[in-house]
């Protein structure tokens, strides 16, 4: 359950999130909203990468916001980048190491939670190869491993299937629904594929120039007016 | 659980795929580098004369400063232009500490790494803040100001104890070799025998998770930090690290034959290291080797052959040069390359069939 109230973002004279307040319960939210509505800069308060002037973040009855950057993974927050960031020079199985020994993951369970989270994005052919020999597909999949290992408690995707190919959108799709169950951490997914949300997420939430402009089940926010005519344009159909 | 049995079984396989992506056929590797290993102890001192030995031994000492700092460009993706000078607080620590108290030579240039660790890790804190030209140029400040202290305190100064300053002081001195390595040969093999404790070091650094901050590090601050890595932390140990190093290297070098003067740390000779550390190659450790073996055989060589030293400002800018450009791996990673490449024509030219078998390149 994460609770976010009256988040207010300035950079300069931009306000990217707008004393946004909005409740995510648990399993797979969507979050979605035009280029420059607030999304990734939502993500990145909550990653700690950017410090709001206003409002309150509680994840789990905790104040999210008090905690340091670095310490937030140790917390249990986990997210991929728009950009895919899996680590180049480090080998599949290193990729996800980094996470889990990071984050205070026991040592005891360290190899196998590890080889579990490759496990279960099917990588394990891969696990000691090389990320920057991996494809693009492959690459996002790692991306999806590091954010489950260990004991996330709260999963941000971050436009997971940008510049995939469907067939590897719905092999995603599968794993991305399967992630509350195996990880018990709400998921939070951003992206632009109107299917990929529909297919993950019971509920979504809509923002628009840093303001939430509409939340609830998903079907029922895909057929809302303004959701149509912010995020689709006025014209189109579903 | 099933599918953790068959995993476990697949990744000791596949464990062994990574030895093998890593230093190429594993044991073969292994064997020839224990051969130069023996080679360079017990072959090498025979073949050359006491003034050879004496320029492989400083070879010897370098490598271990140009590891270093290969490892803090390499790896941790900053860069750092006080090294020399680093070298030069090493000797200095260790000399003082040798007038000050009576440890043997081994913790007198372990305490000396240390110390130069703690003053590295001190100039690396903008490195927190900074990173790229603006880092590189506060080094070479903080290169300068260590210079300052230096001839103030008339380094190397033969005055007794930690901090005695005799009037007399400021010409060369020699710290004792320890008694095992009394003699230059011997000597030799004893600071080859540190500098491959420090190679194990770096590997051991490398491969663990340091390597892994790093590495994440090196790609993104923002991945870092989404892995939960504590990126000020392992800045720091890089500069740490790669000071602990040159401190270490400037124990040997006070010990070695002539011992140390202030002249021989001019800032600029920073700006050249990173030349010679860039053109050797920061992403392997054989780099290190080949950049120290540019910084003080070449310079012997040229000097041997006639040629005027003055010549390795131009030989070395053209090699940043072409390194920057066409091989970003330096000469550590291109030559192996292009030696497989000359021996793929080779065997092209011997027998023209291959010529369509062979992989295009």
């Amino acid at each position: 359950m994460i609770e976010v109230h009256g988040l207010t973002v300035r950079f300069g004279g931009v306000v990217p999130i707008d004393r946004m307040t909005v409740t995510l319960a648990g399993g797979t939210c969507g979050l979605i909203g035009p280029n420059g509505a607030g999304k990734t800069t939502f993500f990145n308060v909550l990653s700690g990468f950017v410090k709001p002037i206003a409002g309150s973040v509680h994840a789990f009855g905790e104040d999210l916001l008090a905690v340091t950057d670095f310490r937030r993974a140790r917390w249990g927050v986990r997210r991929t980048f728009q950009t895919e960031q899996a680590i180049a020079n480090l080998t599949v199985y290193d990729n996800v190491l980094l996470v889990h020994e990071n984050t205070g993951g026991g040592r005891a369970t360290r190899r196998q939670d590890v080889m579990d989270a490759v496990t279960f994005v099917g990588l394990e052919p891969e696990a000691n190869h090389l990320v920057g020999t991996l494809g693009v597909a492959s690459r996002r999949l790692v991306e999806v491993a590091r954010a489950v290992v260990g004991k996330p408690r709260l999963v941000l995707l971050d436009e997971p299937a940008a510049g995939l190919p469907a067939d590897e959108t719905e092999h995603l799709a599968q794993l991305i629904r399967r992630i509350p169950q195996e990880t018990e951490a709400p998921v939070i997914l951003v992206d632009h594929d109107m299917s990929l949300v529909s297919a993950c997420c019971a509920t979504t939430a809509v923002l628009d120039f840093g303001r939430l402009i509409a939340s609830g089940a998903t079907a029922q926010v895909l057929r809302d007016e303004h959701v149509i005519s912010a995020y689709l344009g006025a014209e189109e159909e579903l | 659980m099933t599918a953790v049995g068959t995993l476990e079984g697949g990744e000791t396989d596949s464990t062994g795929e990574v030895r093998t992506r890593r230093s190429g056929r594993g044991p073969v590797r292994l064997v020839v580098l224990a051969g130069l290993v023996a080679f360079v102890v017990f072959g090498l001192p025979t073949l050359l004369d006491r003034y050879w030995l004496q320029i492989v031994t400083s070879a010897v000492i370098y490598s271990i400063v140009t590891l270093g700092l290969g490892l803090l460009i390499g790896r941790a993706g900053m860069v750092s232009l006080c090294q020399f000078l680093l070298l030069a607080i090493g000797a200095w620590v260790a000399l003082r500490l040798e007038y000050a108290t009576s440890l043997p030579f081994p913790v007198l240039i372990v305490v000396a790494g240390v110390v130069t660790g703690l003053i590295g890790a001190l100039i690396g804190l903008p490195a927190l803040r900074l990173s790229g030209l603006y880092l590189a140029l506060i080094t070479l400040m903080a290169a300068g100001a260590i210079t300052v202290v230096l001839r103030i305190a008339q380094f190397p100064n033969g005055g007794g104890g930690f901090f005695g300053n005799s009037a007399a002081g400021g010409a060369s001195s020699r710290l004792p070799r320890p008694a095992i390595a009394a003699g230059d040969t011997a000597y030799f093999r004893y600071c080859v025998v540190v500098a491959g404790l420090m190679f194990v070091l770096a590997v051991w650094q490398v491969r663990g998770k340091s390597g892994r901050a790093w590495a994440a590090l090196r790609q993104s601050q923002a991945t870092a930090v989404a892995a939960g890595v504590n990126t000020m932390l392992y800045r720091l140990w890089a500069f740490a690290l790669a000071s602990f190093m040159a401190g270490v290297a400037g124990g040997l070098l006070a010990a070695d034959s002539g011992g140390v003067n202030i002249n021989q740390f001019p800032v600029q000779n920073s700006i050249l290291l990173l030349a010679v550390v860039l053109m050797g190659g920061v992403y392997s450790l054989w780099g290190a080797v080949v950049a120290a073996l540019l910084l003080r055989l070449l310079p012997a060589l040229l000097d041997n052959w006639g040629v005027s030293t003055e010549l390795l400002t131009i030989l070395f800018g053209i090699g940043i040069l072409q390194v920057l450009l066409t091989a970003p791996g330096g000469l550590a990673d291109q030559v192996p390359k292009d030696l497989a490449n000359l021996g793929r024509r080779l065997r092209n030219l011997v027998s023209p069939k291959a010529k369509r078998a062979a992989p295009p390149t």
